[in-house]
């Protein structure tokens, strides 16, 4: 039983259609790249795996829920499917450990004490416990995005969605980033990620599918793929990310 | 009959009559900060008629002038058959004259907060009141803590329109000295005086947290 189905997605933007009929299938454990160029429509089909935008025909199913159904039954989806985005969004209005606490206290009903203690656990696993009681503003843009993975992480998801994280962050930084992608990789965790870092992809993702014009260009197992592309689009797309 | 002049009975007489200028200020403030708010969120409901009904009060009130606002509710109220006394009429005028623009500074506010600060928070699985009561408010009240404190030095000022119904408040109280003393120049300089040290606190408060604001800490 796969953890995510899409099926034969459409979503339009007024006259614009972004994606014209996507379908695929993610495995528990997997973790699938999504490339392709600006506009191709790979962050779109993220956002609408958790419902962060409206699909106007095809089906989505995700951690065992179906998307579609009224506001209780999205939050509900949203308890197990975590999302990290490339601007962090922090709460920069709360400290590390507010921001992480939050959600599980007010939406899970998590007892302050253990929130505290899962806070303390999923800060470890990105390796910012003495960070704690710092503020969004006081740490680095790599930080703060490992903070936003814990976030997530808090509300102990079944899929994670990854929307371009690292793109916003210099080399340095993103290497800590994909690091604790890397570990969660390793850990099992189901994960979808748009991403511009090809060697990231082709090390970590079990599959990458390369999207071009609102479709599913090119799949296949990650080295396959990009060591022998088969469409000239993409072969011209893994060139132009070597130089 | 013989003049009286300026002297310190007088002036104890608009100290006094600050009292009520401060009292009208904090029920403006108040009864204005609630419709007010009330109005700011449905302004950026998530309902097309809400929204609509919300603009549109805010466009009726910050149209026409509060001298009107106080004469419908002083006129209005005794028309309908309440016997009510002035600070009534002038309470409430002055609380729907402040609803209509604390409603709008706070809706430009709440809207100033990052539209990813809605979908972070959304995608954490909260609710809207959620979103509003942990995320979306305590950023918007930060933003608007200046502009509000600003409108207060407004409102402060403005209340003097509420002499005209015969509500005696600072303006008033200057008048009715001036009108036993005839020395204008004098009452109304203690009059401007003690308005002023009511707002420039009050402007320099506002400033302070603008600056602060804007230097760039978030907290």
């Amino acid at each position: 039983m796969p953890e995510v189905v899409v099926e034969n997605v459409h979503k339009s933007f007024g006259a614009l259609e972004v994606l014209k009929g996507v379908s695929l299938s993610v495995g528990r454990g997997e973790v699938f790249a999504l490339i392709g160029r600006s506009g191709s429509g790979k962050s779109t089909l993220l956002r609408c795996m958790n419902g962060l935008e409206k699909i106007n025909s095809g089906k989505i199913e995700i951690a065992g829920h179906a998307l579609g159904g009224d506001a209780k039954a999205l939050r509900k989806l949203r308890t197990d499917v975590g999302i990290v985005f490339q601007s962090y969004n922090l709460f920069p209005h709360l400290t590390v450990g507010e921001n992480i606490m939050l959600a599980p206290r007010i939406v899970k009903d998590v007892a302050k004490t253990k929130a505290r203690e899962v806070a303390r656990e999923v800060l470890h696993l990105v390796g910012l416990s003495e960070k704690f009681d710092s503020y969004p503003d006081q740490l680095s843009g790599g930080q703060q995005q490992r903070v936003a993975i814990a976030r997530s992480l808090a509300m102990r998801p079944k899929v994670m969605l990854f929307d371009e994280v690292t793109s916003a962050l210099d080399p340095e930084l993103t290497e800590e980033v994909l690091t604790v992608m890397e570990n969660l990789a390793r850990d099992g965790m189901t994960m979808i990620l748009v991403t511009h870092e090809m060697g990231f992809a082709r090390r970590v993702a079990t599959q990458t599918i390369f999207m071009h014009k609102g479709r599913i260009w090119e799949q296949g197992p990650s080295a396959a793929l990009f060591a022998d592309p088969e469409t000239p689009e993409l072969r011209q797309f893994v060139k132009s990310d070597v130089k | 009959m013989t003049l009286k002049t300026f002297g310190l009975d007088q002036f104890g007489f608009l100290l006094f009559s600050l009292q009520w200028t401060i009292l009208l200020t904090v029920i403006a403030l108040i009864g204005g900060g609630l419709l007010g708010f009330a109005v700011a969120l449905a302004r950026t409901s998530q309902l097309k008629p809400v929204r609509i009904a919300a603009a549109t009060y805010i466009q009726i009130i910050q149209g026409i002038p509060v001298l009107m606002i106080l004469f419908l509710s002083y006129y209005g109220l005794s028309l309908a058959g309440f016997e009510l006394p002035p600070l009534f009429a002038a309470g409430a005028s002055m609380t729907v004259y402040a609803s209509g623009y604390l409603a709008e500074i706070w809706r430009g506010s709440i809207q100033a907060v990052p539209k990813q600060q809605w979908e972070a928070s959304e995608s954490l699985a909260m609710t809207r009141l959620q979103q509003y009561r942990y995320v979306i408010l305590p950023q918007a009240m930060r933003i608007s803590l200046p502009p509000t404190v600003g409108f207060a030095v407004q409102v402060v000022k403005n209340t003097s329109i509420t002499s005209i119904i015969g509500f005696v408040e600072l303006a008033r109280a200057g008048q009715l000295i001036n009108n036993a003393t005839f020395q204008p120049f004098r009452v109304f300089l203690a009059v401007a005086a003690l308005y002023f040290v009511v707002c420039y606190p009050l402007s320099q408060l506002s400033r302070l947290l603008e600056r602060r604001l804007h230097a760039g800490s978030s907290r």
